[in-house]
């Protein structure tokens, strides 16, 4: 099973090497070559659907990369990360289909560095030595930066350099505490240096430990982005391509959540506890400050850009309750957001590629002219807003109710973005959709097409199956966020608040 | 008069001197038409002289009644010197014909440069040392300003000789007080006389500084660094490149050699200076390249900050910092030189296309040249995957594995600072209109093509398999 793991990584540099020896004039083929790797690589990793329930790593990889430093090349994935990646995988042929008409200059390189992007996405996720996973996290930014800046809109220039500098910045903190974690611990596999720390082998002052946990935590907050560090992300939105945006919202910001979870609580359970009440605080400032601005947004780009802030808000809160819960909606919730959120990005690009505006102003009543189009967008915005029955509700109640077993005001607070969400969605839908149409808006609004078709439902038929039947997914995940969960209450001097009858029935059954 | 083995240890550099005047003679002899034999004579000459090094490294030991040295480290900066020069001297075979400058006096300057770094790299006595720098320095002087009817490079030459001169004096100085200090020149002896209890220890710590500043001079560490962007941007492109890498080498290596075996009693005193030469080099090399148009000035004040990183290496005073130092040292040859070569090759005839501006659109008109400097330009950022990474990772490892955490906190929220003047460049290659007027791309001469594969080549291979080169570091900086 690990050499299926490193197929799925290799597959898209594997088309990237393709794309790269590819005549550049042939447009059509460049995108179907990118599309049949798309698509294979999707292929190859739909097994990890059907891993076994494991609370701990499984595919393993784990091979000497360098002497020294001891650098590996150790990859694998737990629950969490394996739907990450199918994440990845599954939204990358929608990016195709979504760029196939948007992108006609520099066919060739906007595929490469998609593919590029990809395997670094997935790389991030699997990878389980910290030099590793730094390396993929880096080369990340590379080809996203390229993404923004080549095939992006007007200030796209602007935008690509402050996305590039701002996770530059945080990470070479993070590249400074793993240089001081190896130089404690002598090494930099993520297992070994969680096994050292159990066994209290490695022993950090709390003062060390907090320094650590804030160089890491502000390169990963940066990229969830958590208020008040989010400020590239409605610019990097609104500039980038449609496929950029899809790929941003839906996984590089989950990017910075997963290294949250997977770093940041394991390695240091004790500062995590020290400071997630302001954590929470700013994640809670960050919902509803994320919902108020999508209020008086006019731009449609930007509007879902700060709903991004606003419910990747839910995911910070869920991880630092530090509850089985809430951990478990906060990693459902990173799928959620990445499904809905994707198909919102991909509906706007569409809207865009018929009227070549983004302003909320140039629309209003395209339900008449494009039905299709307007159903699609309905389902989604009804999924984002929590509408029951549709994916982002249970990862929302999950966040909500695990929050409350520790603070019932959070929970209050938090709830208050949900009701936010339901209204600028819903008034969007509105203004863009319903009324009567104005002469201009129906002259160019076709409905969706074939292509169109084939990006968008299955986005929409994974909210509705995530949202009647979680259970496919919560299983793997729940295994392994109480695997993170565990040591962390172990290792804790003061306990936590105490658990309700219920949580702790709930625990106990796990 | 030495028997034959016992010139062994200087082989390399008396192959370099004698194939230099092999150059000068034959240049007066061949006709235009064959000058491009002494190019091929030039590169015979440093390869002989590179496996020279190779072989005086068979016999290590000291040499010239202990004027000499020859060991691991000393043979690593000889290699990497002739690296570099084999790698100018093919790099700037088309430049030379294109800006019909003479050939044979810039083949020979270079390789006297070589001969002067080669005796940096082995020399273990301060007047050898001096005589060596001295050799390299005017080699350079002169090549500054071969672009004799160019007004910008003469003046950079005078300005890098006068103000050379004057850190040499610095130099002198403090060799003198050295001598003064302790009665002797050679580093051993030096050392062996720090430990007497009556050597006065002020004295070395001022001669220590002195002796800092004219090495901080050489390699363009801030606050000594005011030439190095008027220079690099007068030089000719390939002689910056040269600049930027191989003297600075061998400067460092002087820097080991006097600092870490001439006066280690001495550290508490230099530390401190090198701790703060290290923070200067970046911050003021970083925020001078921010403002920069012009893309030689760019690279000149990128290539102060780079001098800083190095620094910071040696300020954790280990053999982590050491090998970290010299990997980087390897590492920034392949990268900076390759980057100054493409932008030799795009300056066009007479060095016109310098400014940002004239990059806008490279990625579609010359994509092959605008991916090799894309990629030496993310080398320079230290994006993984690149030589440059890795060379960051081992400083920055070096620094917080010596206790230097705030200097690697801020050397490394530097890099992040330093990402935005390489990015500038890379924005107006690939994500700017060329502007109509921009000029048809020139064919890539094939030694110039050779040359940038070759750097571009090991810029990749040491970003992903920085190993060997690592483990032959290690060899040397365990002397």
């Amino acid at each position: 099973m690990g050499v299926l793991l490193n197929l799925v990584l290799l597959l898209p540099l594997a088309g990237a090497a393709v794309l790269l020896i590819a005549p550049r004039d042939h447009h059509a083929m460049l995108r179907r070559l990118t599309l049949i790797f798309s698509l294979v690589t999707f292929a190859a990793s739909l097994p990890l659907a059907f891993a076994p329930v494991e609370a701990g790593f499984q595919m393993e990889t784990n091979l000497p990369w360098m002497a020294n430093p001891p650098i590996r090349y150790h990859v694998g994935v737990d629950g969490i990360s394996l739907w990450l990646v199918l994440l990845v995988t599954f939204l990358t042929p929608i990016c195709v289909l979504a760029s196939w008409r948007h992108i006609q200059s520099r066919v060739k390189e906007f595929f490469l560095f998609l593919l590029l992007l990809e395997t670094g996405m997935i790389g991030v996720f699997i990878a389980l030595d910290l030099f590793l996973f730094y390396v993929f996290w880096e080369v990340t930014l590379v080809p996203m930066y390229f993404l923004i800046g080549v095939w992006g809109h007007e200030r796209r220039i602007y935008a690509a350099i402050k996305f590039f500098l701002y996770t530059m910045a945080g990470s070479v903190l993070m590249l400074a505490a793993i240089l001081w974690l190896y130089n404690a611990s002598g090494t930099l596999d993520l297992p070994g240096l969680g096994r050292e720390i159990a066994a209290g082998r490695l022993a950090l002052e709390p003062g060390q430990q907090t320094l650590l946990f804030l160089a890491f935590f502000v390169a990963f907050a940066i990229k969830v982005p958590l208020f008040p560090l989010h400020t590239w992300l409605p610019d990097a939105h609104v500039e980038a391509p449609t496929a950029g945006s899809i790929l941003l919202a839906s996984v590089l910001l989950k990017m910075g959540a997963y290294g949250l979870l997977r770093f940041c609580l394991p390695l240091f359970p004790q500062a995590s506890r020290q400071l997630a009440p302001a954590i929470s605080t700013l994640a809670i400032i960050g919902i509803l400050y994320g919902g108020l601005v999508c209020l008086v947004q006019p731009n449609m780009k930007k509007l879902v850009a700060y709903s991004s802030v606003s419910h990747m808000g839910f995911v910070v809160l869920g991880i630092f309750s530090f509850t089985q819960l809430g951990a478990d909606g906060a990693v459902y919730q990173m799928l959620n957001h990445g499904v809905s959120t994707g198909a919102l990005f991909l509906l706007v690009g569409m809207l865009y590629e018929r009227r070549h505006s983004l302003e909320i102003s140039a629309y209003g009543g395209a339900a008449t002219p494009a039905p299709g189009l307007a159903a699609l967008f309905l389902i989604t915005s009804l999924a984002s807003a929590g509408l029951p029955l549709l994916n982002n509700f249970v990862g929302e109640f999950l966040v909500l109710q695990g929050v409350a077993e520790t603070s019932f005001g959070y929970a209050a607070l938090a709830a208050g973005g949900v009701i936010l969400a339901a209204w600028y969605l819903l008034w969007l839908y509105q203004r863009v959709f319903l009324g009567e149409p104005a002469e201009q808006v129906s002259d160019r609004l076709t409905d969706v097409g074939r292509r169109e078709l084939a990006a968008a439902v299955p986005l929409i038929v994974l909210m509705v199956w995530m949202g009647v039947y979680s259970k496919t997914f919560l299983a793997r995940i729940s295994a392994s966020t109480a695997r993170i969960l565990e040591p962390m209450e172990l290792r804790v001097g003061s306990p936590g608040p105490p658990l309700t009858a219920e949580a702790q029935r709930r625990r106990g059954t796990r | 008069m030495p028997q034959n083995l016992e010139l062994l240890p200087l082989l390399p550099e008396i192959v370099l001197s004698v194939c230099g005047t092999l150059v000068m003679v034959l240049d007066a002899a061949l006709g235009n038409s064959r000058k491009a034999l002494l190019g091929v004579l030039a590169l015979a000459g440093i390869y002989c002289a590179g496996v020279g090094a190779l072989l005086s490294n068979q016999r290590p030991g000291e040499a010239f009644s202990g004027m000499v040295t020859v060991d691991n480290a000393a043979t690593f900066f000889r290699l990497l010197v002739a690296v570099v020069g084999f790698l100018t001297v093919l790099g700037s075979m088309s430049y030379l014909r294109r800006e019909s400058l003479p050939q044979g006096e810039f083949y020979a300057l270079i390789l006297f440069s070589l001969a002067g770094q080669g005796l940096m790299a082995v020399a273990s006595e301060l007047i050898l040392l001096f005589l060596g720098l001295e050799i390299s320095s005017l080699a350079t002087y002169v090549l500054t300003g071969f672009l004799r009817r160019d007004a910008r490079s003469s003046e950079a030459a005078l300005k890098y000789f006068f103000l050379g001169s004057f850190a040499t004096a610095f130099l002198l100085y403090g060799v003198a007080l050295t001598y003064g200090a302790t009665g002797a020149t050679r580093l051993t002896a030096i050392r062996q006389a720090l430990d007497k209890p009556d050597t006065n220890l002020s004295l070395v710590a001022l001669a220590a500084a002195l002796l800092l500043v004219g090495i901080g001079f050489k390699v363009s560490a801030a606050p000594f660094q005011v030439w190095t962007p008027d220079v690099y941007q007068g030089a000719p492109s390939p002689v910056a490149g040269f600049l930027s890498t191989a003297p600075k080498a061998a400067a460092f290596a002087m820097l080991l050699r006097v600092f870490f075996i001439g006066m280690p009693q001495a550290a508490p005193a230099w530390t401190p200076m090198l701790w703060i030469l290290a923070l200067l080099s970046m911050t003021v090399g970083n925020f001078g390249a921010l403002l920069q148009t012009n893309i030689k000035r760019l690279l000149a004040y990128s290539s102060i900050a780079h001098a800083g990183y190095v620094l910071v290496a040696f300020t954790a005073r280990t053999d982590h910092g050491v090998t970290a130092a010299l990997v980087y040292l390897a590492v920034y040859g392949f990268m900076n030189l390759g980057a100054f070569l493409v932008v030799s090759h795009l300056a066009g005839p007479g060095e016109r296309y310098l400014d940002l501006e004239d990059y806008a659109g490279l990625g579609e008109r010359q994509p092959f040249l605008a991916a090799l400097l894309a990629l030496f330009l993310l080398s320079l950022i230290g994006v993984p995957l690149t030589a440059g990474f890795f060379g960051k990772f081992y400083i920055f490892r070096a620094a917080v594995n010596a206790g230097l955490i705030w200097l690697a906190v801020l050397g490394l929220l530097n890099s992040a600072l330093a990402a935005y003047y390489y990015l500038k460049v890379l924005v107006v290659m690939y994500m700017r209109a060329p502007a109509p007027d921009a000029p048809a791309p020139e064919p890539l001469p094939a030694a110039l093509a050779a040359t940038l594969v070759i750097s571009a080549g090991a810029t990749l291979v040491l970003g992903v398999r920085p190993g060997r080169l690592v483990d032959f570091v290690q060899g040397a900086a365990g002397w």
